[in-house]
């Protein structure tokens, strides 16, 4: 394997000037004490991309992916450090760049591909292909500025993708057109990892690192914190999310992510109920160092309650996804597990076998009703959040385990 | 290193080249890059063409109707209203116009050719020098077709220039070409930092740098005597474009001897110097040497700047 894009040591700085001085006069005026602050919008990357890899880049808002990408798509050069690309690069940082309202579909395929580094021969060859694939047969003719926006960026992702470069990197820009030519962008992507080629490839949406790219790189205010296998990646970038969430969440009710007990403060108001819930713990494997839940793994969630007088109590766990959908709820009643508790604490314990669902954070609420039905003692609504960590490829809501089993007439053949 | 890996890749084992981004690229890799992206330069000064007059009636004639009343208005002025007296003046005037609205289109568009394709520039990866060499590109296809012009005027006119000599035009042209590509360099990225550049550049090559061109004056008859007898005639020639435009009327204008002028009297008086060939050969050759030198300068100067054009844009 050969390395197709080499990342040394790339740092960006931008000077954030407070006042933008661009006339002469000012310049003069505010010669040699334009206040600014150094922001490092990159500080020190190092990793390479062999060829035929699909890597994402993963990293929260102003992390520093886009910088990045346009370092190297050479569109900015690094303050220090250096990028060494093998190949043509196609850079798509944004459908349609440099296209030409006056000129025709056809004038700016010749214009835009040679913007991309093609020779106009390379262009002819490829011409009725990309005008297939941007589907603009009757329009090809026609200005630019007369197109939809639609068939603008068709156009450009079709000009990206055909004029055949060895390092393709995209930001962000499959979230365009309707869903069927979405289909048909990534089944070209596709169609590229199978060549050997090189992707890179920035995203917001973890789901869709682990689904394309076989590596990740994590970003994090400029650095890179995380460069693995995709899995090992979307749980470092989650983690990132979390510490980044707490800064936000600090004075703000205590949020139940570990396995530590919560203890509910506040009794209910009101008339007093025989029994309630007092605390609330979790734990799993793993629970001590880690704050999620890994997929596929047991899951126990124990409640502690204190009852004031002999109840017939039933408890109820409820575990949403962040709509409100409900994806779990589990009444011991129902299960014929239903406790007729004495006056006193105690603690009720769930236990699953193995957490099916795939990444997510998930709301759990808690409550106790009377066996029979009717009176609901104590709801906790929202009392902790689980956050579940998925190293597997499986997409969707939930993981479940699955073999694969593919029949042809010269007999079956497992994986 | 780099020559070889620009050759084309079309067999299987295809060669690759390697592209370095780094805010240190020496000038030779860059103007490797350059000529890589020859195909683009083309390409972005057809579009320029096609563009500029797209939806114009009279289309491509524009670019040829404002020289040809620059044209006008002098001859009226300097040969009419002034009677300078000189011989079929517009030939005179016609032959250094020629030169001068090449280089004042490519100063003048160039200057805004960053700031004004800043969407290609923030989302496009590509030697950025392109863009105003592309303005350089669009003047020199405005020059040809104003030299077409010039032949159906010389031939109109039954005149006859210096068809031994027509040799120096292209020898003139090289040096202009490439202090026109130094300057457009220079000013295309400046101009991104300090935008004053480009209403500067239209007062300075607009209006004053004009007159030190012997265009509408002759540098024999006019220039010559006054400056050689203060012994600073160099001062004169620290305008590089004098002796290209000298060139261009040696060979066009083509009246090296005396000639009889048209005011009362008929006086004497020689318009263009009694130089040989090869003295506007080594004119022409400093001006070449000494451009190329401010090509360096310009693209060193380019190359700093560059790195963050897609920032200030």
């Amino acid at each position: 394997m050969t390395t197709a894009v080499d990342i040394q040591g790339v740092s960006k700085r931008f000077r954030l000037y407070h006042q933008k001085y661009t006339s002469l006069k000012e310049r003069v005026i505010h010669a040699g004490r334009t206040p600014y602050t150094d922001l490092w919008a990159l500080r020190d990357i190092v990793f390479d991309v062999e060829e035929g890899d699909t890597v994402g880049i993963l990293g929260r808002n102003g992390s520093g992916k886009s910088t990045l990408l346009k370092c190297i798509c050479g569109v900015l050069q690094p303050t220090s450090g250096q990028v060494v690309v093998r190949g043509k690069l196609a850079g798509l940082l944004e459908l349609g760049a440099g296209f030409q309202p006056d000129l025709t579909g056809r004038q700016n395929i010749y214009l835009n591909g040679s913007l991309l580094g093609l020779s106009k021969t390379d262009i002819d060859r490829v011409f009725e292909e990309v005008v297939a694939f941007a589907e603009l047969e009757q329009f090809i003719d026609q200005q630019v500025k007369f197109y939809s926006s639609g068939m603008y960026v068709r156009l450009g992702f079709a000009v990206a993708v055909n004029v055949d470069p060895d390092v393709l990197v995209i930001d962000e820009v499959l979230a365009v057109g309707d869903e069927r030519f979405q289909r048909k962008c990534l089944d070209r992507v596709q169609q590229f990892q199978d060549q050997g080629r090189t992707i890179i490839f920035v995203s917001h949406s973890p789901d869709q690192v682990r689904a394309i790219c076989n590596k990740a790189v994590v970003l994090s205010d400029g650095k890179m914190i995380g460069h693995g296998p995709p899995g090992e990646a979307v749980r470092v970038f989650r983690e990132n999310l979390l510490e980044a969430g707490d800064i936000l969440a600090l004075g703000m009710e205590a949020t139940t992510t570990g396995a530590t007990a919560t203890p509910i403060a506040s009794p209910p108001a009101g008339h007093p109920h025989p029994i309630r819930i007092s605390g609330v713990s979790l734990s799993y494997p793993g629970s001590d160092e880690r704050p999620y839940v890994v997929t596929g793994e047991p899951l126990t969630i124990a409640l502690q309650f204190e009852a004031s007088e002999p109840t017939a109590a039933s408890f109820v766990v409820e575990l949403r996804d962040d709509k409100g959908g409900v994806l779990v709820r589990t009444v011991s009643g129902d299960l014929d597990a239903a406790a007729d508790v004495v006056a006193g604490s105690g603690v009720v314990s769930f236990r699953y076998e193995s957490v099916p669902f795939t990444d997510g954070a998930y709301d759990l609420s808690v409550g106790v009703e009377h066996r029979a039905g009717g009176e609901l003692f104590d709801w906790k609504e929202a009392v902790a959040r689980i956050e579940v960590m998925n190293p597997s490829k499986a997409v969707g809501l939930v993981a479940l385990p699955v073999k694969v089993f593919v029949e042809q007439a010269s007999g079956v053949v497992g994986r | 290193m780099a020559l070889e890996a620009a050759a084309p890749s079309e067999e299987a084992g295809r060669i690759k080249a390697t592209r370095v981004v780094s805010s240190h690229v020496s000038v030779s890799r860059r103007v490797v890059d350059i000529w890589r992206s020859r195909q683009l330069l083309w390409n972005l000064v057809s579009t320029e063409i096609r563009v500029k007059y797209k939806n114009s009636f009279l289309g491509l004639v524009w670019s040829l109707l404002a020289p040809a009343m620059a044209l006008l208005v002098y001859a009226v002025v300097f040969g009419v209203a002034l009677r300078n007296g000189y011989p079929e003046f517009v030939i005179l005037l016609f032959s250094g116009l020629l030169a001068w609205n090449l280089f004042q289109t490519s100063v003048l568009t160039a200057t805004g050719a960053i700031v004004n394709n800043a969407g290609l520039v923030k989302k496009v990866s590509f030697p950025r020098e392109i863009l105003a060499l592309a303005s350089v590109g669009s003047a020199s296809v405005f020059f040809f077709f104003q030299a077409c012009v010039m032949v159906l005027f010389l031939a109109g006119l039954q005149w006859r220039p210096a068809f031994g000599e027509l040799w120096l035009i292209p020898v003139a042209l090289v040096p202009l070409l490439v202090f026109c590509a130094a300057m457009a360099i220079f000013l295309a990225a400046v101009n991104v930092y300090l935008r004053d550049v480009q209403h500067l550049i239209e007062v300075v090559v607009g209006s004053a740098w004009f007159w030190a061109c012997p265009i509408v004056y002759s540098y024999q008859h006019i220039v010559y005597p006054k400056l050689s007898e203060h012994h600073i005639l160099w001062l004169y020639f620290l305008n590089p474009l004098n002796p290209i435009v000298m060139t261009f009327e040696r060979v066009i204008y083509a009246r090296t001897g005396l000639v009889h002028l048209t005011t009362p009297g008929h006086p004497l008086a020689q318009l263009l110097p009694g130089w040989s060939s090869w003295t506007y050969v080594e004119a022409d050759a400093i001006v070449l040497a000494v451009s190329l030198l401010l090509f360096v300068g310009a693209m060193l100067v380019f190359g700093r700047l560059a790195g963050n054009f897609a920032e200030e844009l």
